[in-house]
């Protein structure tokens, strides 16, 4: 347990000195408050559900951000480190394997719960300072919204680190991780749309389209932030689905968990056995 | 006699290439050992197979009484690893590079500083890594691996980049770490690069092990001539043979030099006779065989009997 603070206290401590924990907090509280005051604009004042548009708004931007920053840190970790030659070093210290990659999934993963807990709380944050007036169920739709997006981080960070312990070398690594990117959050819906499209309702089964949506995490996490508070599907336009739904949100979030977990798992095996 | 390394018939092969053939050999307490041979000759794969970092394809290893890929990690704690090419994360300062392998193993975060006062870091200690020189990375790898009182060293070719101040220095610091009673492996891909501090050598190639030995011991083994030049006075280059005997291998190298082979057993009676009154010998040189020479006859002998 102390091997996995130390090594994950180390990748926070880097992660502070190479600006990635600035960036990407400016990054998702820059983007987060735009959202907020330029994206009710339009729509003018909305009184009293203020932060369940906020809410709509940002969990389709941590769709798009938060699987490619996730992808971003964790495509590198194993390999890079094996191609700069610092592993080989790292681990002729009495430190375990597997201690070291969980080590680094905790470091990584604090600096990305850092940063959307930041970004995302300032833009709450600053709706509250500006007077509009929120209510207890948005606050726990919001708070919910944070810790979703930070289990649909952590699963891309695990997948990250399969990618990373499976390839020989670093860029192929960047090229997986931006395919997989590409997939999951724009192909894989638009797949999806196209299939029913072509079904017309005929052969697919709700069953098998639920599995489908549980098989790709973004959709998992989008049911469950769209879908989970009344309020909330209101304002997405999922209030019609929100009540066909099959996939309740624990049964989502148990997804969510297994796509960090899974990943993390063959992660640590692959690596294991891997010769250096 | 147990050493803190014991390597039994170990075989490493990675797919159809045998890196290691069926090497064994143990390294005692409080001595230095200097492990050599060519790229590729199996020095890196041999410390990886100590550190536990690869298994064995068969055979034994035991390191300060632990096999080192059970996942025993008392041992390693007492172990010190300088890699071929060192290399840390650049973002983080010395100190804090320095901080971390020390927490790993356990070492009171006092301990930093003074191991950087060693290798003569501390005016460097709070700048990034980054921006440290090749000798400086050197340096502060040869920390890392002096962290906790290590019992083992293994040094992977530790003194290519180090200026040759450094390299006094490092040595010096070997020899105390050896004095207290460490084994340090030092590996190297030259037998002159070790300016005879190991006071035992291992000669690999290919995998194999060719040579174990004291320097001394190899030199009677590989019984190299001893090379004599005779700076030769008036017309004794004339007749060589009527004043110096009867000698094996001799050569004119110029209008007054002459350069003779001897053999370990002939060594002196050569020089008698050169030394001889009468003879016509103005100078002379004895020049032993160099580390190089010694090193390229073992290889020589192995590749012959293949």
């Amino acid at each position: 347990m102390r091997n996995i603070l130390i090594v994950a206290r180390k990748e926070i401590q880097e992660g502070l000195r190479n600006r990635w924990v600035l960036a990407t907090t400016l990054l998702l509280a820059g983007l987060a408050l735009s959202l907020t005051f330029l994206g009710s604009a339009p729509t003018g004042t909305v009184g009293v559900r203020a932060l369940d548009v906020v809410i709509v708004s940002l969990s389709s931007l941590t769709i798009f951000l938060v699987p490619l920053i996730a992808l971003l840190i964790s495509h590198d970790a194993i390999v890079g480190e094996m191609e700069r030659g610092t592993m080989l070093l790292l681990l002729s210290y009495p430190v375990a394997r597997w201690q070291v990659l969980l080590g680094k999934f905790v470091g990584h993963l604090s600096i990305l719960a850092f940063a959307t807990l930041l970004g995302y709380g300032a833009a709450a944050g600053a709706l509250a300072v500006t007077g509009a007036e929120i209510d207890a169920q948005s606050w726990t739709a919001f708070g919910s919204m944070i810790g979703s997006s930070i289990l649909l981080g952590a699963a891309f960070i695990a997948v990250g680190y399969l990618v990373s312990a499976l390839v020989r070398e670093r860029g192929t690594a960047g090229g997986i991780a931006i395919g997989i990117w590409l997939l999951f959050v724009l192909i894989y819906d638009m797949a999806l749309l196209g299939l029913l499209v072509v079904d017309q309702g005929q052969t697919l089964s709700g069953g098998f389209l639920n599995a489908l949506l549980l098989l790709n995490p973004a959709d998992a996490y989008r049911l469950f932030n769209l879908t989970g508070s009344a309020g909330v599907s209101a304002f997405s336009g999922m209030a019609g689905v929100a009540q066909n739904a099959t996939l309740n949100p624990s049964v989502l979030l148990a997804a969510l968990a297994a796509w960090a977990l899974v990943p993390l798992g063959l992660a640590t095996l692959a690596f294991s056995r891997r010769e250096l | 006699m147990t050493g803190t390394v014991e390597i039994r018939d170990v075989v490493k092969r990675f797919g159809k290439v045998e890196a290691v053939r069926d090497v064994s050999f143990s390294l005692p307490e409080g001595e230095t050992v200097a492990l050599v041979g060519h790229n590729g000759a199996g020095k890196t794969t041999l410390m990886k197979l100590m550190l536990g970092l690869i298994k064995p394809t068969s055979g034994s290893i035991s390191v300060l009484g632990d096999d080192p890929v059970a996942g025993q990690f008392e041992a390693r704690r007492r172990l010190g690893y300088l890699p071929e090419n060192v290399s840390f994360n650049a973002a983080l300062t010395g100190s804090e590079t320095l901080a971390f392998y020390a927490r790993l193993k356990r070492e009171p975060a006092k301990s930093v500083a003074p191991l950087l006062d060693r290798v003569g870091l501390t005016h460097a200690a709070g700048r990034r890594v980054g921006t440290y020189s090749k000798g400086m990375r050197q340096r502060l790898g040869l920390a890392q691996a002096l962290l906790g009182e290590p019992r083992v060293l293994l040094l992977d070719e530790p003194t290519t980049g180090l200026d040759p101040a450094l390299r006094q220095s490092f040595y010096e610091i070997v020899e105390e770490l050896r004095g207290r009673g460490a084994t340090v492996l030092l590996s190297s891909h030259a037998l002159t690069e070790l300016e005879e501090r190991a006071g035992r050598v291992i000669i690999m190639n290919r995998g194999i092990k060719v040579a174990d030995g004291t320097l001394d011991e190899l030199r009677r083994i590989a019984r190299l001539p001893t090379r004599i030049r005779l700076k030769v006075t008036g017309t004794g280059l004339a007749n060589v043979p009527n004043w110096l005997g009867p000698v094996d291998g001799w050569r004119r190298i110029n209008g007054q030099m002459v350069e003779i082979d001897a053999a370990p057993d002939r060594k002196i009676e050569v020089l008698r006779r050169a030394t001889d009154e009468g003879a016509p010998v103005e100078d002379l040189d004895v020049i032993p065989p160099t580390l190089d020479e010694l090193y390229a006859h073992f290889l020589l002998t192995q590749e012959a009997a293949r």
